[in-house]
């Protein structure tokens, strides 16, 4: 634990710990999305009532899954950041703002895609996609308002509050369709009891967890870029400096 | 499956098709801004460093 904490703790020991994986974890990424296209996309069976236009569940859920993950991981970073003050906790919240808000755009997207052929319209104001799109202006308001103030400190304690205050929509979104008579379906995911066939669950597992390596992956590279030029003055960053070229 | 049913998808080509294109449009998108923006931090610390020289 003490080993785990000083890899988080100390930026050059983060940095490496994250170059070192970094390569693995585009190996096992490149390797689940190509399962989960591959299986989604040729193997699992149509859906006897959606037809193959169910396969859009392998990019939609995933998709929307990482929305809400990414803003719950932006929301325990901000409280790390605000009682801690641990600057790896800051960057981790403000990288991943972006990032969340491309996968809220997809699932918003994808979801349309999808809803079109099954509902006959590409968008309704129903309780589970209101909720998303206000996830989607969640994220768009946080970058503004990092963008917009100049003080550091102000900034990520202002931006710290913003992503704790709208961790509230979180919930909503999940419980929407069990609060309100909503168009969109229940879960199709749950943690005992899947209601979904084998051949269907495999890609779609596979799909979230490319996805989720995917955000590891961005959050990475962001992350050992903002991390060098965070301690651009220290021996050990001139040093990577001078391996690089 | 197959081929004519895969490209088809069943009747459902138009949205399932533009579905996975956007997202690995997105996907490489993040990734080229990911190396873009790292690429960008390397030269700007680069160049604070050989001001320091400079002077």
């Amino acid at each position: 634990m003490q080993r785990l904490t000083r890899y988080f703790l100390v930026p050059q020991q983060c940095y490496r710990f994250i170059t070192d994986w970094s390569p693995w974890l585009t190996g096992a990424f490149l390797l689940t999305l190509g399962y989960g296209l591959i299986a989604g996309l040729c193997f699992a069976p149509a859906d006897y009532q959606q037809g193959d236009g169910f396969r859009i569940i392998y990019v939609h859920v995933p998709s929307a899954l990482l929305a809400m993950g990414i803003y719950t991981i932006m929301t325990t970073t901000a409280l790390i950041s605000l009682v801690f003050r641990i600057k790896l906790a800051t960057l981790v919240m403000q990288i991943s703002a972006p990032i969340g808000a491309s996968f809220t755009f997809l699932a918003l997207i994808t979801g349309s895609l999808w809803g079109k052929p099954m509902w006959g319209t590409w968008w309704i104001w129903d309780a589970r996609l209101t909720s998303v799109l206000i996830l989607f202006f969640l994220y768009l308001a946080f970058i503004a308002v990092r963008a917009a103030i100049s003080d550091p400190w102000a900034r990520d304690r202002i931006a710290a509050w913003m992503a704790i205050i709208g961790f509230i929509n979180i919930p909503i979104i999940h419980y929407s369709v069990l609060w309100w008579n909503t168009l969109h379906q229940g879960a199709t995911l749950t943690v005992f009891n899947p209601s979904i066939a084998p051949s269907m669950l495999y890609p779609l597992l596979s799909m979230i967890i490319a996805f989720a390596l995917f955000y590891l992956i961005l959050l990475c590279q962001r992350l050992c870029a903002d991390i060098l030029y965070q301690e651009r003055k220290a021996a050990w960053v001139q040093e990577i400096l001078h391996e690089l070229t | 499956m197959n081929l004519h049913e895969f490209y088809t998808m069943g009747g459902y080509a138009a949205y399932v098709w533009p579905a996975f294109a956007v997202v690995l449009g997105i996907f490489g998108g993040q990734w080229i801004l990911a190396k873009r923006h790292r690429r960008k931090i390397i030269l700007k610390i680069k160049e604070v460093s050989c001001d320091k020289i400079i002077k």
